[in-house]
């Protein structure tokens, strides 16, 4: 299984066997990992599931959807590799992934 | 003080609905919500939007969901308040005192929690000298547009408000548009608009900035902004305006000793009581093992909880199960005539 990890804001690191087909945000929940909200449960409608994706996995993340950008104008102190976590599919490319939970979500 | 037997905190689709099942059981509800008008998140955040899984029901719009549901409750003459966002609870012998930020007041014999995710609030600048100036210089919303006229204001965003209130202002006041990238996602038409305005030098457009700080002495004197690159600009303004949407938010409902866990609150599946006597809550609030973020769910836990208010409202009386289809009593309720 593709192992992911999520950095928190208070310096934590948690790597986290996240299964295929499952989205990051989705393997943040369910392993109770703090800092991602996902009010609106993977809609793409919140901007609360918001991360930072270290720059070296930048261009293997499956392309930003119409949208995605938009609802990131809404997060909180968006940046380049400002992603949605709820956009990104876990696959076998992205074992190792490494995301960087922000301060908050709004 | 307006009595009624339940207050029902919440018009979005769960709530709706449960004011159904309250009204067919023969209580009377009132509904409470922050937003402006019903349909929680299914207009908040996705009017246009299909939704598939709405039993019998194959495909309809979050707008369509909502119209259907005050359609259906039309008969029981429910009365909204809207814009109101309940702050304050208080158990006066067997009945709930609550208040809202208006200081609307309520007295029930219990009280369903539909608040969603939680109400509603704009969500702000991550600059933390923001907070000094909101309310007087830097606003969320505006209010009284005629406060601008000939001053300078900078507006923050990329959406329909901030455009639109960039167009808008741009008539009576200098207005600087900033957004954090070149593109927008707010009407195509009115991007253009923007474009054309800045070409003219009567909108000041800055893209791929952001806040980087606020400062003055008792109002807002200027603003700095920040490039992708690194480049700060500084940027003469009298007010600020951020335009970034809304965030849901718990609110005062974190201080009414309900149990908590993760921003949901727990409640039983016979009934979906709190562990406050008399206090339910359903939809996306509540949490409970298995439970399902889906619209039905919360139409089944609505038409549960709303049983459950029965015996706070009507102690003397029992509760007979009737169907729709054969009950007199409900079909008068409804306002059937045969």
């Amino acid at each position: 299984m593709p192992k992911i990890t999520y950095n928190t804001h208070d310096n934590n690191t948690h790597t986290i066997d996240v299964q295929n087909g499952l989205t990051v945000m989705e393997g943040a929940i369910q392993n109770d990992i703090p800092g991602i909200d996902a009010d609106c449960g993977g809609g793409m409608s919140c901007a609360t599931c918001h991360v930072y994706v270290n720059d070296e996995w930048l261009d293997k993340l499956p392309e930003k959807e119409d949208g995605e950008e938009d609802m990131l104008d809404m997060a909180f102190e968006p940046k380049k590799n400002s992603r949605l976590s709820c956009q990104l599919i876990v696959s076998d490319i992205l074992d190792g992934l490494v995301v960087n939970i922000p301060s908050k979500q709004g | 003080m307006i009595k009624t037997d339940v207050l029902i905190i919440g018009a979005g689709p769960t709530g709706l609905f449960c004011a159904h099942q309250l009204g067919i059981i023969g209580l009377t509800c009132e509904i409470a919500d922050n937003l402006d008008k019903a349909g929680g998140q299914c207009i908040e955040l996705y009017p246009d939007k299909p939704i598939y899984d709405i039993p019998a029901i194959p495909e309809c719009t979050g707008e369509e969901l909502t119209n259907n549901l005050l359609k259906q409750i039309k008969p029981f003459n429910i009365n909204f308040h809207l814009n109101q966002r309940v702050e304050e609870l208080k158990k006066v012998g067997n009945r709930w005192h609550i208040k809202t930020n208006e200081n609307k007041e309520f007295d029930v014999a219990s009280i369903v929690i539909a608040g969603g995710v939680g109400s509603f609030e704009p969500r702000k600048f991550p600059v933390k000298e923001c907070e000094k100036f909101e309310g007087n210089s830097l606003f969320y919303s505006v209010k009284d547009k005629t406060i601008f006229k000939d001053k300078t204001i900078s507006i923050f965003g990329g959406g329909d408000s901030a455009l639109d209130w960039a167009i808008e202002l741009s008539n009576t006041s200098k207005v600087n548009l900033i957004h954090r990238r070149d593109g927008f996602s707010g009407a195509e038409s009115s991007v253009q608009k923007v474009k054309e305005l800045n070409d003219q030098g009567k909108i000041n457009l800055y893209t791929k900035y952001q806040m980087e700080a606020v400062s003055g002495e008792n109002n807002i004197e200027t603003v700095k902004i920040k490039h992708d690159e690194g480049e700060i600009k500084e940027i003469k303004s009298d007010y600020v305006l951020g335009f970034f949407g809304l965030i849901m938010q718990l609110g005062p409902i974190l201080d009414w000793g309900l149990n908590i866990d993760k921003k949901k609150v727990e409640v039983n599946t016979e009934n979906f009581e709190t562990n406050i006597n008399g206090i339910f809550a359903i939809g996306d609030i509540c949490s409970y093992p298995g439970k399902l973020k889906l619209i039905l769910s919360g139409f089944h836990e609505g038409a549960l909880a709303a049983r459950g208010c029965f015996k706070y409202a009507k102690p003397d009386e029992k509760l007979r199960f009737e169907f729709t289809t054969t009950s007199k009593t409900a079909q008068e309720r409804l306002g059937i005539k045969k």
